[in-house]
């Protein structure tokens, strides 16, 4: 689950993690108030949407002018923002970050993240801050500075020296450092995140280290340990039929292309969307139905499909191992007359008793295509829909 | 020969009153596999169908003689279950829960590191070795005992590949499924040395997915050890980056974990990658016959 990053600063704040002072605002006039109570120099109003890139995108504006903050939050709400991880439709920005502006001295960057081959939360520091950590990975990885904390043990202040210094930081510094990453690795595992990063971490000129930025990811499976993460989910930010799809335990996830698909299991899912584009179509989604395929979570994957209006064709494929086939073929021809699909559907039933349920969608009077293995019935969709 | 269950495999159930639980154990029984126990802390002294149920794991081992864990054991607990099975000295520990915290498995990782005990999973169907034992949900029927090794990130993907395989004729040695999630207890490459040992396996089936590395690191170690054939193939070549597609694990992050990357890595390990998950069946058929069988 992603947050914004006002609540990110938030959650800083619970820790002790340093941050600029500020306060988010869903309307100019609440940008004003903010402003009016900041005592600064320099004003910074960002747009909060899950999404990076937003400083190059237009998303970050500065002004010395406390007078024109409100101005400044009235252009960017309801803008939609395209940055490079937005995708061309972008987001639309509802909520902006009033924060004071800083002296910035020097930018760093520093994250912990799961890591999945070692099985531990890797800390990753550079001393090349503010612009994307994959570029410096990919230009200068000398630049980054990795190590690994132990799930048992945790964080070691000497972990924060060893990559303090070798970031190049001053030792007044160093051990500021070594305090906050401290902090950072307590709300990392409290909380359950999987990704907490600091892009860029500045040092002011005064010498302290302030979190400019701030970006928390959480683990889903971890939700359940603290209620007051799952109290910061953000609907707005989400497509609303993937949020339907999860209310019915369905994992849907919207795509592109004109082909939908209904699958039982994740892996059987991803291989059917690449079927479809090697049959030579695109899939318009990822949707796993889950094990058992009855009767009511059909007919929900059916009704999600169909409100996708690039949808042009359904291809239903599921693998009946423990569930027989033709209870998953009585669910979906219960299914298809109760909310009548009105586009070609294909269905490749496979599985215990899979004969049986085929003759029995060949009687249903439907108007559907049955296929007896994964390649025919993704032919078949994409003869009837076009590529 | 097969790898890590044979009929000789004992096995105790953790959360065998519960619905998944009751069910697959059932389920196992009629396939053939030997279950010998269950646990649930609180019903010791019960019985499930027959089958004693113990309180606790260690108690299960010393009256049955259990040597594998099969585990249904909810999301909260499961991290607990896994580390109480390791505890009473099992084997192996099949964990099939889905949904558990990957905190929670590093710590487990590090509890069982250094211990003779195996884990596969979680969120993972289990493993089989076709007519003698199963450890997991998969259906049996769709397995016949052979000589192809399929090991898997993936559920009913597996069954796919698998129900291809053995509708051609050929069968399977041991099939296993390391689970979805992106911290797991046994990788590509610990299942590869044990097919590369085992007498009977002729050609192993490997199905990833995107996300992580387990991939890469699968092509690596068959380039420098592996002497069977392979073919594998990749799920997610059309999802797309910075979405997870159903599994905790499969994601592309930062641009790494794609489907291409991973064929290529295969690719460049002398692999036979299949880019149609529909023709893993004949690839592999004709790979054998190619070796002469």
């Amino acid at each position: 689950m992603n947050i914004h990053e006002f609540q990110a600063k938030a959650l800083f704040s619970q820790y002790g993690i340093v941050h600029p002072r500020g306060g988010m605002a869903g309307s100019p006039e609440e940008a004003k108030g903010i402003a009016d109570r900041l005592e600064a120099k320099v004003f910074v109003v960002k747009a909060q949407i899950h999404a990076g890139g937003r400083g190059k995108a237009g998303g970050v504006k500065l002004t010395k002018e406390k007078s024109e903050v409100a101005a400044l939050a009235k252009g960017l709400l309801g803008k939609v923002l395209v940055t490079h991880q937005t995708g061309p439709q972008g987001r639309e920005v509802r909520k902006v970050l009033i924060e004071e502006g800083v002296d910035i001295d020097r930018e760093f960057y520093v994250s912990l993240v799961s890591d999945r081959s070692s099985g531990s939360t890797a800390l990753v520091a550079s001393a090349e801050g503010g612009v994307e950590i994959e570029e410096v990975a990919a230009r200068s990885p000398e630049k980054l500075v990795t190590l690994l904390i132990d799930p048992v043990f945790g964080y070691q202040p000497f972990q924060g020296r060893k990559v303090g210094f070798r970031m190049g930081l001053g030792k007044d510094v160093v051990s500021q450092f070594s305090a906050m990453v401290s902090k950072l690795y307590r709300l990392f595992v409290e909380k359950g995140a999987s990704v907490v990063e600091i892009n860029p971490l500045v040092q002011t000129k005064s010498g302290g280290l302030v979190a400019l930025d701030a970006k928390v990811t959480f683990d889903d499976n971890a939700l359940f340990k603290n209620e007051d993460i799952r109290q910061l989910r953000d609907l707005d930010e989400e497509e609303p039929l993937e949020i339907r799809a999860s209310q019915f335990g369905l994992n849907y996830v919207k795509l592109d292309g004109k082909i939908g698909c209904m699958v039982n299991g994740a892996g059987l899912a991803m291989a059917t969307m690449d079927v479809i584009k090697l049959a030579g179509s695109e899939p318009a989604n990822f949707l796993d139905v889950g094990g058992g395929a009855s009767k009511e979570t059909v007919k929900q994957a059916f009704q999600i499909l169909l409100s996708d209006r690039n949808v042009r064709g359904v291809f239903v494929n599921i693998f009946g191992g423990i569930v027989r086939c033709e209870r998953i073929a009585g669910g979906i021809i219960d299914a298809a007359r109760e909310i009548q699909v009105n586009v070609p559907l294909v269905v490749r039933l496979e599985g215990t008793n899979s004969k049986e349920a085929k003759e029995m969608l060949d009687r249903s009077g439907l108007r559907l295509i049955v296929a007896d293995t994964l390649w025919e019935g993704a032919q078949k969709i994409v003869a009837e829909v076009g590529p | 020969m097969s790898i890590l269950v044979n009929e000789r495999t004992k096995v105790v159930v953790q959360g065998i009153t519960g619905k998944e639980g009751s069910f697959h154990a059932s389920a196992c029984r009629q396939y053939g596999t030997s279950v010998v126990a269950g646990v649930t802390p609180g019903k010791g002294g019960s019985d499930f169908e027959g089958i004693p149920v113990f309180d606790t794991v260690e108690e299960a081992v010393a009256k049955t003689e259990a040597d594998a864990a099969m585990i249904f054991v909810p999301p909260p607990f499961a991290a607990d279950a896994i580390m109480e099975a390791a505890d009473a000295d099992l084997r192996l520990i099949v964990a099939i829960t889905e949904g558990i915290p990957v905190l929670d498995m590093m710590r487990v990782k590090r509890f069982l590191s250094g211990k003779a005990v195996r884990l596969i999973g979680p969120n993972c169907p289990g493993i089989i070795t076709p007519g003698e034992c199963k450890i997991g949900i998969m259906p049996g029927f769709i397995h016949r005992k052979g000589s192809v090794g399929v090991l898997s990130r993936s559920g009913t993907l597996t069954y796919e590949a698998v129900w291809q395989i053995t509708q051609r004729g050929l069968g399977e040695s041991t099939c296993v499924g390391i689970g979805g999630d992106p911290v797991n207890g046994t990788s590509f490459v610990d299942l590869l040395e044990l097919f590369e040992r085992d007498a009977e396996t002729e050609a192993v089936v490997l199905i990833g997915e995107i996300g992580g590395d387990a991939e890469e690191q699968a092509a690596d170690y068959i380039k420098r050890n592996f002497t069977k054939p392979v073919v594998a193939f990749i799920a997610g070549a059309t999802a797309p980056p910075g979405r997870r597609m159903g599994h905790a694990g499969a994601i592309i992050s930062g641009g790494k974990g794609t489907a291409a990357d991973k064929f290529a890595a295969f690719e460049a390990a002398g692999v036979t990658i299949v880019k149609n998950p529909a023709a893993l069946g004949e690839t592999v058929e004709a790979l054998l016959k190619g070796r002469g069988r």
